[in-house]
């Protein structure tokens, strides 16, 4: 895909008396030389690593006497002027992330595509001879042959050409169905679209700026309204929100480190990983997006919910990076900032995502695709399972045949485990105790005491919301559920339970301690890094995890004690 | 870090000699072990020889402040150090919790959930007053040899005495250690988690409900639940109960599960009337809910982890008049108009409620959150279950929505990249 973008755009470069030359940062102190005097323009690129990179460009063009000219053209938005109008902070929900986009100004419109008359100024060099041969550039700018020859025809050709004709079928159909609302999720919408464009827009091959006022003016056309809601451009939007969110931390794609994501404590196991990736699951709906995926570069959003929940929290609970990096390997459209984002928010460790919907990898790919067409289509050597008696899928979970694996989980089981245990660790990060499955999750959209559900018979409740906001001593990040939390406040409660991955027994563990106000305590095996809120206040952690249970001692009055305990 | 279960034996020399002397028998005996932490311990100890202030004439409470912060293999050499700090070790107060819990990756949880047997096992001059071994990784005390994890328990039961909050679900946990609990811990037992533990029968749970009168929480398997187990707790003797958390897992496609009579559970809500019943259902398909809300049942919160059909949620419409919360995690590409109407109509103690993949339409939506009103605190709606219709579209239905509600709403996203 990469190779057909580059050879469109040389392509359509030589029309123009130009061409493309080879990326990299040594190039540039050679040509600024040998050209003299010149300008350099670049895309902004907001990714953390993009910026430093770009940077020291930019400081080499200066010190060469180079006029440098940057614009934003890789986002709707100048996202640095939405983090400002944020408060400083990227936004973490995706309706604040709408309510600041509706305060903005509106988009920049598209420049006009370039033609010869542009161009006259301007002359390069075509020195070298035209490349024959596709080039396959290795990382640090070395090039080898890659033989495109014998390879099947992709299915998402590359290339600007390629993007402009798709984006007038995208919004011919659009047109032609012209509600333009989200359309009905079937088994056709599994598979790959003559009119889908998200590997162009995260290549560059179509502009968002361009795609943005097309769906405009369509839209206008259609329905003789001025003004399109947001859920028009919804595509656009979560790119966008995502590149917000990534822009300002470097750390994005990490755990570890990553202010905004929840550490869990995943699993570690190659194997499962492996047959994961590989689409050797036993799950027929599973196996068969992850290879279509690894055939044809791209997969329906929904079929990476399913794959992403059914790697993290819903049935293997492997890391989400883990995921992150095969999308990353396979996947056309995903790029640092929507992939990290993406799985962050699919397997629940952050953006305050509601973890009780479990995609079923059975029954979602039942609903989605009854008569199993999609599934026999990239798993040809099953033996048709939907066919078969309903007594013999039900014992052998729909899977038949003697090539395919068994499931490698029992879904039942492991989601009833990973929903404890997802409970269990927001539950350490709140000062939620109640029964709710709802509430665990801390909301940030609004602060109206979403604590008190499901309270009956637990008098702790309201003194915590009490006694956590008033008592001196306690931490900021105390404040979750029962307080109104800002984004500022669940940053501050995320904690860390790294786990020590150089320590092999338990010889050498450090066994923290850590004191919750009153007489109980919580023990850590093999955490090597201390349990710390990103926010430390002095030298002690006050940790408000697996809390006081009310029924611990004969006591009174439970809520009395509680105050107790939390005036240290 | 193994150590023999004779070891730690706690008594020691009670001797009037000065610290530092002490420390220096305590340095020599633990320098033959390669473990850092000994080591810290023992800088610990020559540091306070060099200062040379009393440690040993600490006031008892800051002893106890200090101890709390030090891990349990820390206050058990602690403990060794002179008798004053010995007496310290064996208060009461010090030794109120245990929560050990299992949080590292599978590699390392299964030597985790070991140490921390050989631990309980040690703790014999110990009364727990908790002890809580909870996974939030792969829950690895399954693991371990029965016997190991058995023996360590039934030391913690025997000696703890005043045993009032366990939680040992995902353990090896087995009958005749459930009747050593009871033996010890009968009057002061109020809370106990035990979901999914496969090596217990109905029969070993009754013995606890018929005992432990205390009990105020208790969270179990279905097929652990009886007839006679709700009318245990139920008994006139028995205190209020609060809170009984029930797992319903199918093992096996097709399993069948008993039904529990009504009469059971009028005894239960007429013994302790706010009591929460909280359900969570993982079942395979229709057939395996056929015993479930046919009768009146007195469930607070109720969760479908798989697929739900439309006929089993009309049930809970019809049988569940105290529910307050209710999440569905699937159900179909049904409209469940009829029946969340019907939810809001007969449960009004309703405050909350999730839906994931399912479908609504958006004015049977607007009439739901209309007759709930105000009482519902969590309404979270994935985007996908509203289904647009003539009188509204997605766009405006958060209006409507937040208007009865009383704030702002907008159902759950996900990604659409």
């Amino acid at each position: 895909f990469l190779l057909q973008s580059l050879e469109d755009l040389d392509a359509s470069l030589r029309k123009l008396n130009s061409r493309l030359f080879r990326p990299a940062h040594d190039v540039f102190p050679r040509l600024f030389k040998e050209w003299g005097d010149q300008r350099l323009s670049y895309e902004y690129d907001s990714e953390p690593f993009g910026k430093e990179r770009d940077a020291a460009i930019k400081k080499l063009a200066c010190e060469a006497g180079v006029e440098v000219t940057v614009r934003i053209s890789h986002t709707l938005y100048d996202l640095d002027k939405i983090i400002e109008l944020n408060g400083g902070q990227s936004p973490l929900t995706y309706k604040r992330f709408q309510t600041l986009i509706s305060r903005m100004e509106p988009v920049e419109v598209p420049a006009d595509a370039i033609t010869a008359d542009a161009m006259w100024k301007c002359t390069t060099p075509l020195s070298g001879r035209p490349r024959r041969q596709v080039r396959r550039p290795l990382p640090g700018g070395s090039w080898v042959s890659f033989d495109t020859e014998g390879l099947p025809s992709a299915v998402w050709p590359g290339g600007e050409t390629e993007a402009l004709t798709r984006l007038e079928r995208h919004l011919e159909r659009k047109a032609w169905v012209a509600n333009f609302e989200r359309p009905r999720m079937n088994a056709n919408s599994l598979l790959a679209s003559p009119t889908g464009l998200s590997p162009y827009l995260r290549f560059g091959c179509l502009s968002c700026h361009l795609f943005y006022f097309k769906l405009t003016d369509l839209y206008r056309k259609v329905k003789k309204n001025s003004s399109p809601p947001l859920s028009l451009y919804g595509q656009l939007l979560w790119r966008e929100f995502f590149y917000t969110a990534a822009t300002n931390n470097p750390c994005f794609d990490k755990m570890e480190g990553n202010p905004i994501c929840m550490q869990i404590p995943w699993d570690r196991n190659a194997e499962a990983l492996a047959k994961w990736a590989e689409g050797q699951t036993g799950f027929p709906w599973i196996d068969a997006i992850m290879t279509q995926l690894r055939q044809e570069g791209w997969i329906h959003h929904l079929a990476r919910h399913a794959v992403a929940c059914f790697l993290t929290r819903g049935d293997l609970w492997i890391s989400w990076e883990e995921g992150m990096k095969v999308f990353e390997e396979l996947l056309l459209d995903a790029d640092w900032s929507v992939n990290a984002g993406s799985w962050m928010w699919l397997s629940c460790s952050s953006f305050f995502q509601q973890f009780f919907h479990c995609y079923c990898p059975v029954g979602f790919g039942r609903r989605t695709d009854p008569n199993g067409d999609y599934i026999r289509r990239y798993l040809p050597y099953i033996y048709e399972p939907w066919n078969a008696p309903e007594c013999v899928q039900k014992a052998a979970k729909c899977v038949v045949g003697v090539h395919y694996p068994k499931p490698m989980v029992n879904h039942a089981e492991a989601s009833r485990l990973n929903i404890e245990r997802m409970k269990q660790i927001y539950q350490q990060l709140s000062c939620y105790r109640g029964l709710g499955l709802l509430a665990t999750v801390p909301s940030n959209t609004n602060g109206s005491g979403e604590a008190s559900s499901g309270m009956l018979g637990f008098p702790m409740e309201p003194a915590v919301a009490a006694t956590t906001q008033n008592s001196a001593s306690a931490p900021s990040g105390y404040q979750m559920v029962a307080a109104a939390p800002s984004q500022g406040d669940w940053q501050s409660a995320v904690m860390t339970y790294a786990p020590d991955e150089a320590q092999g027994g338990l010889g050498g563990a450090q066994q923290q301690g850590y004191s919750v106000p009153g007489n109980s305590l919580m023990y850590y095996t093999q955490s090597a890094q201390q349990v710390l809120p990103a926010v430390t206040q002095g030298a002690r952690h006050h940790v408000q995890s697996i809390g006081k249970r009310h029924s611990e001692d004969a006591g009174s009055g439970s809520s009395s004690k509680f105050q107790r305990q939390c005036s240290h | 870090m193994k150590r023999a279960k004779g070891e730690q034996d706690p008594s020691p020399s009670p001797s009037p000699g000065s610290p530092p002397e002490i420390c220096k028998k305590l340095r020599t005996q633990l320098s033959g072990e390669p473990d850092d932490q000994e080591e810290e311990e023992e800088e610990e100890e020559e540091e306070e020889a060099a200062f040379g202030c009393d440690w040993s004439r600490l006031p008892q409470e800051i002893l106890l402040h200090i101890f709390q912060y030090l891990p349990l293999l820390d206050r058990a050499f602690a403990s060794q150090v002179c008798r004053g700090w010995n007496e310290a070790f064996h208060m009461p107060e010090l030794w109120r919790c245990f929560e050990f819990e299992l949080n590292q990756p599978a590699s390392s949880s299964t030597e985790s959930a070991e140490a921390a047997c050989d631990i309980l096992s040690q703790l014999v001059n110990c009364s727990l007053k908790t002890l809580g071994l909870i996974s939030t990784a792969r829950p690895s005390f399954m693991e371990l040899p029965k016997s190991h994890f058995i023996s360590a328990l039934t030391v913690v039961f025997v000696n703890s005495k005043s045993l009032s909050s366990l939680k040992i679900d995902d353990t090896p946990v087995d009958d005749p250690s459930l009747k050593v609990l009871v033996a010890n811990n009968s009057d002061t037992l109020k809370l106990l988690k035990m979901s999914s533990c496969p090596h217990v029968s109905p029969a070993g749970i009754l013995c606890v409900a018929d005992q432990c009168h205390g009990l105020r929480e208790l969270a179990l398997n279905y097929h652990l639940l009886s007839d006679e187990l709700l009318l245990a707790l139920s008994s006139e003797r028995h205190v209020h109960l609060e809170h009984l958390r029930i797992d319903v897992v199918s093992e096996n496609p097709g399993q069948h599960f008993r039904a529990i009579k009504k009469s059971s559970w009028d005894a239960m809500v007429r013994h302790s009337p706010n009591f929460n019943l909280v359900m969570y259902f993982f079942l395979y398909d229709e057939d395996e809910f056929r015993p479930f809300f046919v009768e009146e049942i007195p469930v607070t919160h109720l969760y479908f982890g798989r697929s739900v059909s439309k006929d089993v949620l009309g049930r809970v419409g019809l049988h569940c008049p105290r529910l307050v919360e209710l999440v569905v995690c699937a159900n179909g590409l049904r409209p469940l108009d009829e029946e969340l109407i019907r939810i809001a109509k007969r449960c009004t103690r309703l405050s909350a409620i999730g839906l994931g993949e399912c479908e609504v339409s958006c004015s049977a939506f607007v009439e739901f959150v209309k007759m709930c009103g105000r009482r519902l605190s969590q309404l979270s709606i994935m985007e996908e279950v509203l289904i647009p219709d003539h009188k509204y579209s997605l766009d405006d239905i958060h209006w409507e929505v937040s208007k009865h509600l009383g704030r702002v709403w907008f159902p759950d996203m996900m990604p659409t990249w």
